[in-house]
């Protein structure tokens, strides 16, 4: 079906070009450094905290695997927008489209076999970085979170609604403004959230309110915390701020938002698609 | 042979904001038959086609594609089309870029491996089948273009201006293709500048300027009792000059040679007698077929390019 030539055709495509590589191997260099790093904590923590104080031990490592996640999450982040966000718009100024668009198939195939082709290399990339920093602090610790599975799901959510913003925009953007769009409404949501994590300390309501509406415009920062606070015990994630602890913990009901909100990008972009003179 | 036509359109209309694309295309193409499709720069050709192809969707209008309606996903199993500024996915090899179309046709793999070695020997790419697109020169990306065209034995080729970057040799090969789609009953729509070429391979062809369809003809009539005549003439007077205005048109005389058209042959021995007759001395007389060239800038105009 050509749905799933167009994905496989993605996949691949996606798979050699350099900014792939150049993530996937910032994010190999990243877990070595990390490795290095938690391998260094580990002994420290050895000498000076009593082996008794398990909590206080496992607090330690739990933030260090949060870390080392947060810089995965934005790693994941920005392959994801490098790579998809010329995928359409630059067939389409190339003229590369014309060739494909022609053969017995419909539109929507095209857009739909290109938002899987890229939604399976950001689970394979999620599952593993993310797989990976789990595993190397498990390996060098003995810490394992709870969680993984869930965590590292609402991590390629988060891409995902990126991913379909980015494949709703290349179908009538240039590269250029599909790109600004997409880290936009990131930006946007990442501020977003910490206006509503200040809100909520401070027990500002306008606050809180600015940040659930960034969340609604794009939900990337919302499953990020989701996925955090599924990964860190409930007592880390009362205890002091950081990027991955929350005053105010997305509900599961923005999980289903977040689904909701990759759907109707998705199938707006397949209607976009299908109308537009190319 | 199945009577339905190929290509028929009836006041297809394409309006892009304000601007008029094309204005009223109708015309119609017979199944096995070679159509030039001429006009300017701007006239709205490319355009036309994509309205055919379902790339853009008309303003206005109907029509049909091997029987079926403009945007049917069944009738584009039969046909096969080359961009003109086509690009290709760059990083694949020729066969792998051949076997990706033949999959986006639905062809079989047992389909593909047959036709994809033998288009590839047929264009001349065969040794070059497992270099990447990217290294290829312009010629032979036509050639790997012409070849995913006609992957799927279609019964309609679109080819949009085929031989603009190859050389005699290339040229030659894509006319041989035209020649043997033709015998085997397809159809060709040619979009080409090369007006020799158009010439020398289709059937009949249509004039558009400004969005709209002004001569349609078999190429044999058009070019029909248009002959072109060289005469050199010694002692040409302007008298002798003057009465060759009742054989033909356009006549146009400079020291000893005159030029001018002719409706019909009967006209030379005439025109022959006269000159003689009035004291002048033949020394040549060369009749020309008006080339498609001279009929295109006298059916479009010289003013009709952007």
């Amino acid at each position: 079906m050509a749905t799933w030539v167009i994905a496989r055709l993605t996949f691949r495509e996606a798979a050699r070009r350099k900014i792939l590589w150049a993530a996937l191997i910032l994010g190999v260099a990243f877990l070595a450094l990390y490795g290095i790093g938690v391998y260094f904590i580990h002994r420290e923590i050895q000498h000076s905290i009593s082996s008794q104080n398990l909590t206080a031990m496992r607090e330690t490592f739990s933030f260090v695997l949060m870390a080392g996640l947060y810089v995965v999450n934005f790693l994941v982040v920005m392959m994801t927008v490098l790579t998809s966000v010329d995928t359409l718009a630059g067939e389409i100024a190339s003229g590369t489209i014309q060739a494909v668009v022609t053969k017995p198939l419909r539109r929507y195939q095209v857009v739909l076999g290109k938002w899987l082709g890229f939604a399976a290399m950001l689970a394979l990339y999620v599952a593993l970085m993310g797989g990976g920093v789990v595993i190397v602090t498990y390996i060098l610790t003995g810490y394992s979170a709870p969680g993984v599975p869930r965590g590292l799901g609402l991590m390629v959510m988060e891409g995902l609604a990126l991913l379909s913003v980015c494949i709703l925009g290349g179908t009538s953007l240039s590269t250029l403004a599909n790109g600004v769009l997409a880290f936009g409404l990131y930006g946007l949501a990442f501020v977003g959230g910490w206006i509503e994590q200040i809100g909520s300390l401070l027990r500002n309501e306008t606050a809180v309110n600015i940040g659930i509406v960034s969340s609604l415009l794009m939900p990337s920062e919302a499953m990020w915390k989701r996925a955090a606070y599924e990964m860190q015990s409930s007592l880390a994630s009362t205890i002091g701020m950081s990027p991955f602890t929350s005053t105010s913990v997305p509900s599961p009901l923005m999980i289903l938002y977040a689904a909701l909100y990759i759907t109707i990008m998705l199938a707006l972009a397949l209607r976009q698609f299908s109308r537009r003179d190319l | 042979m199945d009577q339905t036509l190929a290509i028929e359109t009836h006041h297809l209309r394409k309006v892009f904001g304000d601007k008029v694309a094309v204005q009223d295309l109708t015309l119609d193409v017979r199944q096995g038959e070679v159509f030039g499709f001429l006009g300017p720069n701007g006239a709205g050709k490319t355009t036309s086609v994509k309205m055919l192809l379902n790339l853009v969707a008309p303003t206005s209008g109907k029509g049909q594609l091997l029987g079926k309606p403009l945007g049917d996903v069944t009738a584009r199993a039969c046909v096969g089309f080359l961009p003109e500024h086509f690009r290709f996915h760059d990083w694949l090899n020729a066969s792998e870029f051949l076997h990706l179309h033949g999959q986006l046709y639905g062809m079989s793999d047992a389909q593909r491996q047959e036709r994809v070695s033998k288009l590839l020997d047929l264009v001349g790419l065969a040794p070059h089948s497992d270099k990447k697109l990217r290294s290829f020169s312009k010629g032979m990306l036509q050639r790997i273009g012409l070849a995913q065209a006609l992957l799927n034995e279609p019964q309609l080729v679109f080819l949009d201006e085929p031989t603009s970057g190859l050389d005699p040799v290339g040229r030659r090969l894509v006319r041989d293709i035209i020649r043997d789609l033709k015998s085997q009953g397809a159809t060709v729509f040619l979009n080409s500048h090369l007006l020799s070429e158009v010439e020398i391979t289709c059937d009949r062809v249509a004039f558009i300027k400004h969005g709209q369809v002004i001569r349609q003809a078999a190429l044999q009539t058009l070019v029909e009792g248009q002959t072109a005549v060289e005469l050199r003439v010694g002692n040409l007077s302007p008298h002798i000059v003057a009465g060759l205005a009742r054989w033909g048109e356009d006549v146009r005389a400079d020291s000893d040679h005159v030029h001018l058209t002719v409706a019909d042959e009967s006209a030379l021995p005439q025109i022959a007698r006269w000159i003689m007759e009035q004291g002048g001395s033949l020394y040549a007389m060369t009749p020309q077929k008006l080339a498609l060239e001279d009929l295109f800038l006298q059916v479009v105009g010289t003013d009709g390019g952007l």
